[in-house]
């Protein structure tokens, strides 16, 4: 190699560099160019299958709706069910409830939004928060990082203001899963429903 | 230190070999005739013992892998399967499973080390942030791992710790979906984990071999933070001095590990992670691994929201926070003295730092309520000002001791001060006859 090179004229050894020195954008440049956007837009195609996949899934997106019948939930009573993989909490209000939550002026909540999926925007009042005549629908999921609050089951902690207590970090709720004390940010979500009958709701 | 080559090969086969791929004379300049500060003590020891454990770990990783099921209806019952069917698979499970404890307990002995002795001061910086990344790769790793028995703990750890993303405004929503791959940490999001749980490690070794490499251009720091003037003076070969000394202190830290397998291999994991996953039920405390704690009580102990950023997020930013302030701590502590031997007053902070480090621990396994908030927000407080307030002004106010001219002579005062002390202390004894 090395003697090659060595008897090689000089000229010839310099001449594949490019003659000019980029004072005019020569077809050369158009080449370059060209090149690096054809391998950075094939490196985006690449990019967004995989990313893609980390996405919900086709057989998890069609869990995302569930029928739900609440005949059986008295006033003072409430369940728990499944929807998205996340505990959804049922709950009929005593009469009594519901006066507690009428008297409470919004000035005493920390967040003031309804966080209603059905009532973007809405106030967390009690119309804001409740369905039909006196049932609370909120996903059972805290909003500070993602625990299952107590106080659905009977003789479960309904932490000081008669809604749900969060173990994991002590948040409480109202009865209208409004968020009232603890390092929660927001109230409890009410996901989107409907009422299918008097006695069925759809979630999502 | 980047030398000459001393590699001489002897034998036709090494001459062949050097000629095409010179890996043995690489393995002999690295790990054999390396010139190696002679005064290294043990705290030195600890960058070889990670390598042996990650080595364990990967070894004993790959062969649960074979008896492991990632499913949500199968993980539980495979984990069960591995500990009462499998050939030694208790055995093997529990090395994971405290391998993970020595992993962490070895690379943080081996940061406090990095931290007293200047260690990531210049010219070794970039060595100091590779270690960095290894530390972030080695706890994501090491929550990945902690998902997959899908015990009680498993199941909300993964949903608190993933939660914590949904913090970040706007975009924080749809990248926690993007992490669970779902509506709620699921199978998907099992899955997802045990492949990145598999590729994780090879990532950390990769990186380690970087680590080793931009070590071996500088050399090793040593305790007394003055470089290497006179190799001859100054060093040794690596083999068969630190061969001989690191081999010590690892089979004197598998002995320990092997206690821990043997006679109390659950003692560092939660009760509760023998409960298979409920995602309708929460334990009363969901409290991570050991070696996650002290960030774990910093997460915690931004109750009030700064300015316009909300507590939760202050909590994340505190978090991360706490692990990103090292990439800039060679520039955060400019004093051109590395090691704290000769630092009198920085020595005093860094060791109310361990302190605190271990108080934070503490208060990371304790109810998030009452004084135990006040006093992880002090802990952070000085975590934090130890890095931005305490190094920065001593780099400027602090007057250090004088430094020894070289290694050799700083060896030599400290065998002269301790024959010095043997004399002072046999002053009570009768003088011996002359």
């Amino acid at each position: 190699m090395s003697s090659t090179s060595d008897t090689a004229p000089k000229e010839l050894a310099g001449d594949w560099v490019q003659p000019d020195d980029g004072a005019e954008p020569t077809k050369r440049d158009f080449i370059h160019l060209l090149a690096v956007g054809t391998a950075a837009a094939a490196g985006v195609g690449v990019v967004i299958p995989l990313v893609s996949q980390l996405a919900p899934d086709a057989a998890v997106r069609a869990l995302a709706t569930k029928e739900v019948s609440i005949a059986g939930v008295e006033p003072g009573q409430a369940i728990k069910v499944i929807w998205q993989g996340k505990p959804v909490f049922i709950r009929r209000l005593t009469e009594r409830e519901i006066a507690v939550d009428t008297e409470t002026p919004l000035a005493r909540l920390s967040d003031t939004d309804a966080r209603n999926a059905n009532l973007p925007g809405a106030e967390a009042t009690v119309e804001g928060r409740i369905q039909g005549e006196d049932l609370v629908v909120v996903t059972g999921v805290c909003t500070h990082l993602g625990c299952v609050p107590l106080g659905t089951a009977a003789g479960e902690n309904k932490g000081d203001y008669g809604g749900w207590f969060c173990p994991c970090h002590g948040s409480h709720y109202d009865s209208l899963g409004r968020i009232r004390k603890g390092p929660a940010p927001d109230n409890l979500a009410v996901p989107p429903l409907e009422f299918l009958t008097e006695t069925t709701i759809r979630l999502g | 230190m980047s030398h000459e080559s001393t590699y001489n090969p002897q034998t036709g086969i090494e001459k062949w070999i050097d000629r095409r791929m010179p890996i043995v004379r690489l393995g002999y300049d690295s790990f054999i005739d390396f010139p190696t500060p002679k005064n290294l003590n043990y705290w030195y020891t600890f960058g070889v013992i990670l390598t042996i454990v990650l080595a364990v770990q990967i070894v004993s990783g790959v062969v649960l892998a074979m008896h492991y099921a990632a499913h949500v209806d199968h993980a539980f019952q495979s984990v069960e399967h591995i500990m009462r069917d499998v050939n030694y698979g208790w055995l093997l499970r529990y090395t994971h499973a405290n391998g993970a404890s020595m992993f962490f307990l070895a690379v943080y002995a081996h940061m406090a080390r990095g931290l007293y002795y200047g260690s990531y001061k210049e010219p070794r910086e970039l060595l100091w942030m590779i270690g960095v990344v290894i530390f972030l790769l080695m706890m994501a790793t090491a929550f990945m791992g902690y998902v997959l028995p899908w015990g009680q703990m498993s199941f909300w750890g993964a949903t608190v710790i993933t939660s914590l993303f949904s913090a970040i405004p706007i975009v924080g929503d749809p990248i926690k979906t993007l992490l669970w791959g779902g509506f709620s940490v699921d199978n998907p999001t099992l899955n997802r984990f045990y492949a990145l749980h598999y590729l994780m490690p090879f990532l950390i070794a990769g990186a380690v071999v970087l680590h080793i490499w931009a070590l071996h251009v500088p050399g090793n720091n040593n305790p007394s933070g003055i470089e290497v003037k006179d190799v001859k003076k100054d060093t040794l070969p690596f083999h068969p001095y630190y061969t001989v000394k690191d081999g010590f202190a690892a089979v004197i830290f598998l002995i320990m590990f092997a206690a821990f397998i043997f006679y109390m291999p659950n003692i560092l994991g939660h009760p509760d992670n023998y409960i298979p996953a409920d995602p309708l039920v929460t334990p009363a405390h969901i409290v991570p691994e050991w070696y996650f704690l002290p960030f774990y009580a910093m997460l915690r102990a931004i109750t009030f929201d700064i300015l316009f950023i909300p507590a939760k997020l202050g909590g994340v930013l505190a978090m991360f926070g706490s692990i990103l302030i090292l990439f800039v701590l060679p520039w955060l502590d400019g004093s051109k003295v590395r090691s704290m031997r000769y630092r009198p007053i920085a020595k005093q902070f860094f060791l109310v730092f361990m302190l605190n480090f271990f108080f934070l621990g503490w208060l990371g396994g304790q109810p998030a309520e009452g004084i135990y908030v006040a006093l992880a927000q002090a802990g952070t407080a000085y975590y934090f000002a130890y890095f931005l307030v305490i190094l920065p002004v001593l780099s400027v106010t602090e007057t250090p001791l004088p430094l020894p001219k070289s290694i050799a002579e700083s060896v030599f005062a400290d065998k002269s001060k301790k024959s010095q002390g043997s004399v002072a202390s046999g002053g009570a004894q009768p003088a011996p006859a002359e």
